[in-house]
Parts: C-alpha cells; structure tokens; sequence
C-alpha cells in the first residue's frame, strides 16, 4: 500500500519521536511518572468520589429483584471480613468507605505485581 | 454484575470454575508475551484503576445503577490476555476481601467478565481497528464500541449459566430480556469511561497503549550513523 503522502510532517514527526526516545532513560523516568499519577488518580476514585457513588441496585441485583430470584442469593462466605461491602469495619460511615476503597486499590496493585514477577519470572527461566 | 452465591447451582458454578482457571492457566501463557519492562508497571496500575472505578456506580434507570467492567478497556491498553489477568485478579480481591461476589460464584464472575468481557470486547475492537483508519480517533472509537457490546455479551453469558444450573425457576427467556435491557444502558457508561480512558493515556504516551501500536513508526526504521572508525588508524593506509 502506498505511504499516504498527505501530512509528511506527521509521520516524520513520529520516526523523530520514536528514534529519540525508545529506551531512553527520560522516557522510562517518564513512565514511572505516570504510572504514579495514575495511582494516585485511582486511591481519590476509590477513597473520595467512591463515596458519591449511586447506592442503586446494579444491573444483576435489580434483575433478579424484578424478575423473583433475589431471594436465592445465600450469605457471602466473606460476610465477617474487615472490608465487608466496601465498609472498614473499625471505622465509622465514610472514613471507613474511603479507607476501605484505598486498601482495596493498594492490595490490587500488590496483588497484580506479585503475579507479574510470577509471569515474568518464568518467562525468563523458560 | 457481580453474581452472589446461590443464583447458580454448585455442579454448575464448579463447571465455570473450570472454564475459568482453564482460561486463566492461558492468559498466563499469554500475558508473558505482553509484558515488559514497559508494560509491567502499567498493567498494574490499569488492575488498580479497574477496582477503583467499579466502586463508582452510576444511575441508569429509575432505581437501578451500573459500574464498568473493565474488559475491554483493559484488553485495548494491555493486551488481551494481561488484561483477562487484570479482571480475574480485581474480581479475586473483590470475592475475598470486600464480600462482593459470591466465592463459589467466582468461577462464573471470572467467566462472565474476565473471559467474556475481555475476549469479545478484544475481537470487537480488532474488527474495527482493521476497517477503521489507522488514526488514534478510530482507537478511541474502537475501544468505546468495543466497550459497549462487552457489557451485554457478559450479561448473556451469565444467562447462559442461568440457563444451565438457575436455583429459582423465573424463565431464562425472561431474564435474558432484562439483562440485556439493562445492561445495553450500562454499556453506554462502559464505552463513555473506556473512551475517555484511553483518549487520555493514548494522548500522553501512545505508545504504552497496545491496542495503538499499529500506529507507531516500525522501530527496525531507526539508523544510528556510526561517526567513527572502529579500529584506530583503520583508515590511515
């Protein structure tokens, strides 16, 4: 297929791009930056907006109250657990929502780490 | 959409549960092709930006709210198979820390939105990729459709477990009807954070986005000029 000949700027613009930058230390400081201002973007969705959240049923939960099943859903084997629907139980109404969003997060990303080393760790003995 | 112990029946649930570790052994083959030093760090965040964001329930009907699920947008920025990860590792956390979703319905949650979600969320926006111009806009719009049809086909998967191992006796037909119904709405809130996630990170760094690395200028283009000889005096005679 023939290059599109209509905005070389563009293109050129991207090799420039791609030649300065791929695994340049800048870059990686760049990445590190980033994956921090997502993390910190996500703790204030979990411990702050969380608490705005609609306290609705959700799409299943409203089905099954509909339609007449509901009442076939058994107590959660978690029931007792300190985070319990989102709710710290050592803590009062929305300090223990937020705290409860906050660990939720850092346990994922702890989690989601654990497992990545796993992945890659035998990727490279593999 | 987070299924509650008791709507499906043991034998049923353990058979998802098999579908669901069966798929997840594959995404770990997988996800090793996808992760990198560069992509390691991201695809952890996206698994805690992904928790994050289904704590917040929006309203779509008169009493009824829906949070996203997360597939596609994960598949889009991670990969398909990372992102079944991310799914399956949120719903993990969520099962059993936070009560939300049933333990012995975790083999049909991790069906329903890690491996449905993810797996038609990708196909869809691969098809469209491909028809679509080569141009950031048309990933943002392929990650949103993608996003859109993810949220019934999960809601359809989770009848299709109804329709197998169900505890009450209200018709599948008649489930099938209000779970799409509703979850058709849901999927416009699913597309509109996907699209304004991955707009976001595509405009910052395209190309930590892998649903967008078609974009990128091939890297074997690149030419380092050499400046000098490489043995002293090589060129003396």
């Amino acid at each position: 297929m023939p290059e599109r000949t209509s905005r070389p700027a563009s293109g050129s613009a991207q090799e420039s791009a791609a030649v300065q930058t791929a695994g340049s230390p800048t870059r990686h400081r760049h990445t590190r930056l980033m994956v921090a201002i997502g993390l910190v973007l996500s703790l204030i969705l979990a411990g702050v907006v969380s608490l705005y959240a609609s306290g609705s049923p959700d799409g299943l939960e409203k089905v099954a109250e509909d339609t007449g099943f509901i009442d076939t859903a058994t107590d959660h084997a978690a029931a007792g657990s300190p985070l319990a629907d989102y709710q710290a139980s050592f803590l009062d109404g929305a300090l223990g929502q937020s705290v409860a969003g906050v660990v939720g997060v850092l346990v994922t990303l702890a989690l989601f780490y654990g497992l990545t080393r796993l992945v890659r760790r035998g990727d490279r003995t593999g | 959409m987070h299924v509650p112990d008791g709507f499906i029946d043991v034998p049923t649930s353990l058979g998802a549960g098999v579908v669901a570790a069966g798929a997840i052994a594959v995404s770990l083959k997988g996800a090793r092709r996808e992760l990198d030093d560069r992509t390691a760090p991201l695809a952890g965040l996206v698994a805690a930006f992904i928790f994050a964001v289904q704590m917040l329930n929006f309203p779509v009907a008169a009493g009824t709210s829906g949070h996203l699920l997360g597939g596609a947008l994960a598949a889009v920025l991670v990969g398909p198979y990372t992102g079944a990860l991310c799914i399956a590792v949120v719903l993990l956390v969520q099962g059993l820390f936070f009560a939300d979703g049933g333990l012995t319905a975790l083999g049909v949650n991790v069906t329903d939105m890690s491996v449905v979600g993810v797996g038609v969320g990708y196909l869809v926006f691969l098809g469209l990729v491909r028809i679509l111009p080569k141009t950031r806009s048309a990933v943002v719009v392929a990650s949103a459709v993608a996003a859109f049809v993810s949220v019934p086909a999960a809601a359809a998967a989770f009848t299709g477990f109804y329709a197998i191992g169900a505890t009450s006796s209200v018709p599948v037909g008649t489930v099938l009807g209000a779970m799409v119904g509703v979850h058709l709405l849901i999927g416009l809130g699913e597309a509109a954070i996907t699209a304004a996630t991955v707009a976001s990170v595509i405009g910052v760094r395209p190309d930590l986005v892998r649903g967008a690395r078609h974009l990128q200028a091939p890297l074997d283009l690149r030419i380092t000029p050499t400046t000098r000889p490489l043995t002293p005096g090589a060129f003396d005679a």
